[in-house]
């Protein structure tokens, strides 16, 4: 007979109620009751505490032994939720708590009660949470490719519900995909989906991910059985399209999301920096910044034309850029020399001092009648390419994307490289790595100019960006956020820049209305990620080569 | 014969404890020599001092003739030194192949323009240490396990890669720290068998530090032995067997005694 695990599931239901109390507590369920995820059916505030119990449900049911006690585990996480909701609903009515807790509010009882108020809306609630339990449950007895399915399907009905405008606006320009989307989402004053658009959206990607699992293998295979000439040609087609959709980007997404992206692009370029200093060569870098910093003022001081600094040559861009990227490079390998022989803690420490010392430089008024202080440096004029100015979003974006794709160029160039393996074998073990006959200075140094570089000209592009620059744009956080994106990608992962950039740097943005809960959630995701995947999104991956050779002597 | 390695007088300190003191040492060329001793005597510390890992305070140490005593331990490589270590020291989250490969890099030219332009540099270069990787993989008796991640390599074949990636540098003089650690009876002959056949057909000197007497005995044409940093007996497997002086070291004063009573017994 297998033992049913109560504890389990009661502390794993207790977890979740402590969970919904804080997020009821913060303020987020009021805020949201409004913000539909399917029209007038599914709200925000609904979807999280769902989401919440969903997750305790299922890990309530996979820590039973058999499927029936997961069920019956992932329904007893459930109630037990609602059991914690429905004490902080006692309480709310009962005590006057608003003193502290601002959002523990009448509003608040009555979306938790459904508007039915003690003690029969506590039947709902409990009914509700135990029934979502239990479908935690359920989903986790599902063959796996169904439970893929559904749980993908009702991810991206979330996303979708919550995209909302971002998906709708920029199709304004074309009437006829706008006209064919409206079906898709509520009408006049509602949000979210219609429940016709979330059903057609749930099918589609449910059942699209179904079937895709089903023949992933044949079509693979498929593919594997053409010709060569055929396969290479379909290669190239899909490049083809992929140039053409990057190309045609900024025209479709319009002023606002090309913004976004624009500004996912300079993170992206100093990541894939930052990664090769920290990633590849394990030098972990605080001080990341002041080479941003200092591209961006390079460019600054040589290209401005206000005439208010001892300095305004009123230069082209394209000559400064040179410049701009020689001067961080130069700094790279300035800062790396008094570091060499430190490590770990002490060269983060030391990094981010040197990182502080930058923007305190930049802030100074010695300093002032050269860089500006701290009115920083404006009228920065945009640059000219080929007779087009690059001073909006939609033709800064080609000139992000080349210095992004530089950047990928000579990052996967050296990875695959004997320098690329003397920064792993660095990263792993310097003692050993020297003894190897591995020169550790040239490759530290090589290493810290290498993302000086990609650092500066991200810098480089937003002192023109923007037209303006000051000390406050180069604070602290960004370094951090940069090491945060490289880390939740996964540290040493070229594509993880990529993904790291998207979570880090895309969805706060895109999620603007969160605004206020921004860092809350940035912080519990990064917890909860460094809990469940601490390698990151999408890890580096380990080449295999050993049979290389062999398989090509055989052809 | 001549001598590949000599160490005059070296001594190197760490506060006030003196860890080598004024060890004299010579290794002859081609052959296969032995440091052993009690835990602490100092044979891992005149190891690094030999690569370049401390500088000795006093004394020199040639190597073919030349100083190495303070050179950076990259450039005691590059001379022709190469090294494995008492716990395993692989780059654990490279694949076996990389980690040989790495090895090479005394050998590779290829810089930062070469690697982003791929010139013909880096194209020759990945070629010749692939395929030097590849070889030395079959000749550790690797084959097959070059993809995998050197963490998840079993014990015993850890042992092996390393002294794969310390043989890819091609070096004249391999040092081998404690190489049986942890090894039953079985790998240890295995183990012997293997350095023995490095240093026939390869022609590498080779210098070791060990604690399995029957591997010590069972190879080695020279045995140092130190004991609290100083050196207190050096010769053939048989001279060293009976030398009071090491069973004292090993086994206190009393067992030496002890085994000198013995010793004289068996004679008369």
């Amino acid at each position: 007979m297998n033992q049913f695990n109560w504890s389990n599931a009661v502390r794993l239901g207790l977890i979740a109620g402590i969970i919904g109390v804080l997020i009821a507590l913060v303020g987020m369920v009021e805020t949201f009751d409004e913000r539909d995820i399917v029209a007038s059916t599914l709200a925000m505030s609904w979807t999280m505490l769902f989401i919440t119990i969903l997750v305790a449900a299922y890990m309530s049911a996979s820590n039973q032994t058999s499927n029936l006690l997961g069920v019956a585990g992932s329904t007893i996480t459930g109630f037990i939720f609602s059991l914690v909701m429905c004490v902080l609903v006692f309480i709310v009515e009962t005590f006057d708590i608003r003193q502290t807790f601002v959002n523990a509010s009448p509003t608040l009882v009555d979306i938790l009660t459904f508007e039915r108020g003690m003690p029969g809306g506590f039947i709902y609630l409990i009914g509700t949470g135990t029934i979502v339990g239990a479908l935690g449950g359920g989903i986790y007895i599902l063959p796996e490719k169904i439970r893929r399915a559904l749980i993908l399907g009702f991810g991206v009905i979330t996303f979708v519900g919550l995209m909302e405008d971002i998906i709708r606006v920029p199709m304004r320009d074309f009437p006829t995909v706008s006209d064919a989307l409206s079906w898709m989402f509520g009408r006049g004053s509602e949000s979210g989906l219609s429940i016709l658009g979330a059903t057609v959206v749930f099918v589609l990607v449910a059942g699209g991910n179904y079937l895709w699992g089903e023949n992933q293998s044949k079509i693979n295979a498929s593919v594997q059985k053409m010709p060569e000439t055929r396969q290479r040609s379909l290669r190239i087609l899909g490049y083809g399209l992929l140039i053409l959709v990057v190309l045609y980007l900024p025209v479709v997404l319009g002023l606002y999301l090309t913004e976004v992206v624009n500004v996912t692009g300079l993170f992206i370029l100093m990541g894939l920096g930052l990664n090769i200093v920290v990633g590849f060569a394990g030098l972990l870098d605080l001080g990341y910044v002041a080479f941003y910093a200092l591209g961006a003022y390079i460019i600054g001081v040589l290209t401005n034309l206000s005439g208010e600094l001892t300095l305004a040559l009123g230069w082209n861009y394209w000559l400064a850029l040179p410049l701009a990227l020689f001067g961080a490079v130069l700094f790279g390998i300035v800062l790396g020399i008094p570091v060499l022989n430190m490590r770990g803690d002490y060269l983060a420490i030391v990094t981010l001092g040197f990182g502080e010392i930058i923007r305190i430089m930049a802030l100074s008024d010695y300093l002032k009648p050269h860089i500006g202080g701290s009115q920083g440096i404006v009228n920065i004029p945009p640059p000219e390419f080929l007779g087009v100015l690059l001073n909006k979003p939609q033709t800064l974006y080609y000139l992000i994307v080349a210095g992004c794709l530089l950047a990928l160029f000579i990052s996967q160039r050296l990875r695959d490289s004997r320098l690329g393996r003397s920064w792993k074998a660095m990263r792993e073990d310097e003692d050993v790595a020297q003894a190897m006959g591995i020169n550790l200075v040239a490759t530290k140094l090589l290493a810290f100019a290498t993302g000086a570089a990609f650092s500066g000209l991200s810098g480089s592009i937003l002192a023109i960006k923007l037209g303006t620059i000051y000390p406050h744009s180069f604070a602290l956080l960004i370094s951090i956020n940069v090491l945060a994106l490289i880390i939740v990608g996964g540290l040493g992962s070229i594509p993880g820049v990529f993904v790291g950039a998207l979570l880090l740097a895309a969805m706060p943005e895109l999620l603007r209305e969160f605004s206020e809960y921004r860092l809350l959630i940035y912080g519990a995701l990064l917890v909860v990620m460094m809990q469940v995947r601490p390698e990151g999104f999408w890890p580096e991956e380990t080449h295999k080569r050993e049979f290389h050779e062999a398989t090509q002597e055989a052809k | 014969m001549t001598s590949i390695l000599t160490a005059q007088n070296v001594t190197k300190q760490f506060g006030g404890l003196t860890a080598v003191n004024a060890l004299n040492l010579d290794i002859a060329e081609n052959s296969i020599s032995s440091v052993i001793g009690p835990n602490g005597a100092g044979k891992t510390t005149f190891f690094n001092c030999i690569t370049g890992f401390y500088a000795p305070e006093k004394g020199e140490i040639r190597f073919k003739n030349n100083r190495i005593d303070g050179l950076r331990p990259d450039q005691v490589t590059q001379m022709g030194i190469s090294r494995t270590y008492q716990n395993i020291r692989l780059f654990a989250n490279l694949t076996a192949l990389e980690n040989i490969m790495v090895g090479y890099d005394p050998h590779l030219k290829t810089g930062w323009v070469d690697a982003v332009f791929r010139t013909k540099r880096y194209h020759e270069d990945e070629k010749m240490a692939h395929e030097e990787a590849n070889k030395l993989l079959r000749f550790v008796g690797l084959a097959g396990s070059g993809d995998q991640v050197a963490r998840n390599l079993p014990y015993g074949a850890q042992r092996r890669l390393e002294i794969a990636r310390a043989l890819a540098s091609k070096p004249n003089l391999l040092l081998l720290d404690e190489p049986t650690a942890g090894m039953n009876p079985n790998e240890t002959g295995e183990m012997m068998r293997f350095i023995q056949n490095l240093r026939d057909s390869m022609g590498i000197t080779i210098l070791l530090i060990e604690h399995d007497m029957r591997l010590v005995m069972g190879i080695s044409e020279q045995i140092s032995v130190l004991d609290f940093g100083e050196k207190i007996a050096e010769g053939g497997p048989k001279e060293i067997q009976s030398n009071p002086r090491v069973i004292e070291a090993y086994l206190g004063r009393g067992a030496a005694t002890e085994g000198m009573a013995t010793a004289s017994a068996k004679k008369s």
